[in-house]
């Protein structure tokens, strides 16, 4: 257990009131927001069922006011939050009572474009669609594309490892960044990665990645740039029955294509999005996008093989994309799904499970009868190609006990994944959400060497303590729920 | 404690258990361990020490869905049997690890993250690593990652044993992510000097083109085409330059991978140079091989080591004393005081008693 923070400290105001005294000193006026109407907009990122207020929210615009702020914190032994854009959906910037919620935001500067070696340096703030339209005028792009670009933030991304519709292909945010500036606690500046393609020492670039703020705070990034590619085209795929859509997505990836977004959506969710936008899907039980880039000759050539084995897998209809307005149609349903779904149910629950391909059939049947049992509806969308399924269950926070149930099904949905031998989460971070379902994919030894790590970087625990790696003693009470059937021992008791 | 090579009856053999023992015991006995697969890459790195621990007998291929694209082995498997199992299902390693030598195993490769031609446009060793079981420097057994593409549960501990020399634990398995055989390669040869092919490179590099190796050496750029045999046809007519035969073209980039180019040999040490790829032809004495789209320069040479480290270290990368030379001093680049001492936190982390390599790949670690 390496969570030291201690709570037997004088009480918040007057905790508040102290740190706000020291910062305000190092930080130019602006940088700290104390007043709790202020720290409201901060209670929570994208996961809004938890909710908390922190002590104060930090906005710093300088690597250098980053320093101070950690350095206080470390001093003080006040614990930190650090957050960009907050879109995450597993709760990994959840504010802490007695901690600083460092906002990143400000922080929103490309710093520098090397076109020659296809780097851009930017600050953390910036927006992952930005890079991309910054760099558009080189014939360059940034490739990992998370559902939420438009709005999420870089640093962000690195903390989380994002995803996206592309990383089949393209590869997650891990394999598209160059190196990071990160400040330890104790307001130490290292520069992790290079500028070439590796770098000398232990592969530390890696380890932050998805680290979901726990090892450093992240104040700058240079990322790679992909050359954008000229052509692409979508191929549809409706089927009668979904395990043969899953077997269409196993043969086209047998078949030697890689292609560049693979994705497949249920009946549920087909008919949330016919039911919300003019895409006109084929009313089916099972639909298969797959998309291919490359230069003209190329994709030419292999939208038809993929058509092919789209008809051989038993497609009753097989659409192919012929203009770029056409492509961008097409994959508008698959891009809306997460709203039309929010049309089906005042609220959802999106589950981030990844599976072996090969288990797809056994698991959505599990999460079939798993969603009979619980009483609520589950719609299926899912990153075919990588094996990421995002489950949506349904539900309405209004109504006495669902939000629990919700979750209840939920962490049942993440141990069928791990029981077939996937993980708990893809690509949106285990945060506050999937902290219990860590007890169940990973043993008492491989937890306590996370907790071993995490020291090497913050022997304090002081950088979002209570996310992402549970406690051995959370883990063993977790362990007992289990026993006791579901039964929560000591209801009242908070739980982070 | 002697040294131990652990030997299985056949080729798919768990020692994971004997292995542990002798995890264990060097533990008990206070005794560092030199982790060892084939030996092929001995060379690399300063000098070993420590008791020896063979590898080469846990070995077998555990799982490979070619559908999946996944491939999970036993760290002792020869890189060989690996790809021919693969090249049965049309696929490949896609990092083209290097072998230098007979018998090299997947731990080997792991360990050493060294990657082949194709590395600049695919993606390193430590790009395709989706898992790992490992038996950490407390003498247990982990297991972290999986065998699935998307996985953000817990730090990325695996992907962190790429690269680390052996000195961060014993690898049992690795998960790999594989890709298929692209249906044709061609390569195209043009007579080009080292700033010239460096230009040539850089201006490729920024264009969507299905280049998938670039590299110069003695006078001429190669450059091999991978994808559809229409994609590719319509880059070579783009292009230009000559075509090597298809056989000529598979001897070269087999010889750049292994070293056995000429121009790897000769006296002196032989540098491994990482740097940005755009950067011009390096202000050192001697002429470089160049890998991996300009990313990559090797060169042999007596000059100073300072010298050689402060020109990749003004170039932003790093320099390697890849092979020959004293290697009781720095191999690698040396790091800063705070990079070190986050470097020996996270070594005691996971191998608290400095037990595994110790001093391979940094004195202090």
């Amino acid at each position: 257990m390496t969570s030291t923070v201690d709570t037997s400290k004088p009480d918040l105001d007057q905790r508040r009131a102290e740190l706000a005294n020291r910062l305000d000193h190092l930080l130019p006026a602006g940088t700290l927001l104390t007043h709790a109407e202020e720290l409201r907009p901060f209670e929570c990122d994208a996961l809004s069922a938890y909710r908390r207020q922190p002590l104060m929210v930090a906005m710093p615009k300088t690597v250098t006011e980053v320093q101070a702020v950690l350095r206080t914190c470390h001093d003080m032994d006040v614990p930190v939050v650090a957050r960009g854009a907050g879109t995450g959906l597993s709760g990994g910037a959840l504010p802490l009572e007695q901690g600083v919620l460092l906002n990143l935001s400000r922080m929103d500067q490309v710093l520098e474009v090397d076109v020659p070696n296809r780097l851009a340096r930017v600050q953390p703030g910036v927006r992952n669609l930005h890079i991309s339209d910054h760099v558009a005028r080189h014939g360059l792009y940034y490739a990992p594309d998370p559902s939420s670009q438009i709005a999420c933030s870089i640093g962000g991304n690195v903390a989380e490892n994002a995803g996206g519709v592309h990383c089949l292909k393209y590869g997650l945010t891990v394999h598209n960044v160059a190196s990071v500036a990160v400040v330890t606690i104790d307001g130490e500046l290292i520069r992790l990665g290079g500028a070439g393609l590796d770098a000398s020492g232990y592969d530390l670039l890696a380890l932050i990645h998805g680290s979901e703020g726990l090892l450093a705070v992240i104040v700058e990034i240079t990322v790679r740039l992909l050359p954008k590619p000229v052509h692409a085209q979508v191929a549809v795929g409706a089927f009668t029955r979904v395990d043969e859509a899953g077997d269409a997505v196993a043969s086209i990836i047998a078949s030697g294509i890689l292609p560049a977004g693979l994705e497949m959506m249920d009946r549920g969710c087909i008919e949330a999005v016919n039911a919300f936008l003019d895409v006109g899907y084929p009313d089916c039980a099972g639909l298969v996008l797959c998309e291919l880039d490359g230069t003209e000759a190329e994709v030419k050539s292999q939208i038809e093989a993929v058509s092919q084995i789209l008809r051989d897998s038993g497609a009753t209809e097989v659409t192919v994309s012929r203009t770029e307005e056409e492509r961008l149609k097409l994959w508008s349903g698959r891009k809306a799904a997460f709203p039309a779904v929010g049309r089906l149910a005042p609220d959802y629950y999106c589950m981030d499970g990844t599976i072996p391909r090969r288990h797809l059939a056994r698991v959505l049947n599990e999460i079939k009868i798993l969603s009979e049992r619980y009483g609520l509806s589950v719609v299926n969308v899912f990153h075919a190609g990588d094996g990421n399924m995002h489950p949506l269950i349904l539900y309405d926070a209004n109504m006495e006990g669902e939000l629990e149930r919700a979750e209840k099904l939920g962490g049942k949905i993440l141990e069928a994944c791990v029981e077939a031998g996937g993980t708990i989460t893809g690509e949106h971070g285990v945060g506050i959400e999937k902290i219990d379902q860590m007890c169940v994919q990973f043993s008492t030894i491989e937890l306590q060497q996370f907790h071993d790590l995490k020291a090497a970087f913050d022997p304090r625990g002081l950088l979002n303590p209570g996310k992402a790696v549970p406690t051995l003693a959370r883990c063993a009470e977790f362990g007992a729920m289990h026993v006791h059937g579901g039964q929560l021992p000591f209801p009242d008791l908070e739980r982070f | 404690m002697p040294d131990l090579e652990l030997v299985g009856n056949h080729s798919d053999t768990d020692l994971t258990e004997p292995l542990q023992s002798a995890v264990c015991s060097a533990i008990a006995e206070r005794q560092s361990l030199e982790i060892i697969g084939s030996g092929s890459k001995r060379f690399l790195g300063r000098e070993p020490s420590g008791v020896r621990l063979g590898l080469a007998g846990h070995r077998g291929i555990i799982r490979y869905e070619p559908s999946e694209l996944v491939l999970t082995a036993r760290s002792g498997t020869p890189v060989d049997e690996i790809e021919s199992e693969l090249a049965r299902h049309g696929q490949m390693m896609a990092f083209e690890p290097p072998r230098f030598g007979k018998g090299a195993t997947l731990g080997g490769t792991m360990a050493c993250n060294l990657s082949g031609p194709r590395r600049a446009f695919a993606g390193a060793t430590r790009d395709f690593v989706l898992g790992t079981r490992l038996i950490n420097g407390k003498g247990e057994v982990a297991r972290f990652g999986g065998e699935v593409m998307k996985n953000v549960a817990g730090y990325d501990v695996s992907r962190l044993m790429a690269g680390a020399m052996g000195t961060l634990g014993l690898l049992l398995d690795v998960s790999l992510k594989v890709l298929p055989f692209p249906a044709i390669e061609r390569s195209l040869i043009f007579e080009l000097d080292e700033q010239g092919a460096l230009l040539r490179m850089t201006r490729y590099a920024g264009r969507p083109l299905p280049i998938s190796a670039a590299a110069w050496c003695a006078g001429v750029m190669y450059l091999r085409l991978s994808g559809s045999e229409s994609g590719v046809a319509a880059a070579c007519s783009d292009l230009g330059g000559d075509e090597l035969p298809c056989d000529a073209a598979s001897a070269f980039w087999d010889a750049l991978r292994e070293q056995q180019l000429t121009a790897f040999s000769g006296d002196g040490v032989l540098w491994r140079l990482s740097v940005p790829p755009a950067t011009g032809p390096l202000s050192l004495d001697g002429e470089a091989i160049i890998d991996w789209g300009g990313a990559l320069r090797w060169l042999r040479t007596d000059v100073d080591p300072v010298r050689i480290r402060q020109v990749a270290d003004e170039a932003g990368g790093h320099a390697v004393a890849f092979r020959d030379g004293d290697r009781s001093g720095s191999i690698f680049q040396p790091m800063d005081k705070a990079l070190t001492q986050l470097h020996r936190r996270v070594k005691d982390a996971l191998d608290p008693h400095g037990l595994f390599n110790p001093g391979r790949m940094y004195a202090e670690l």
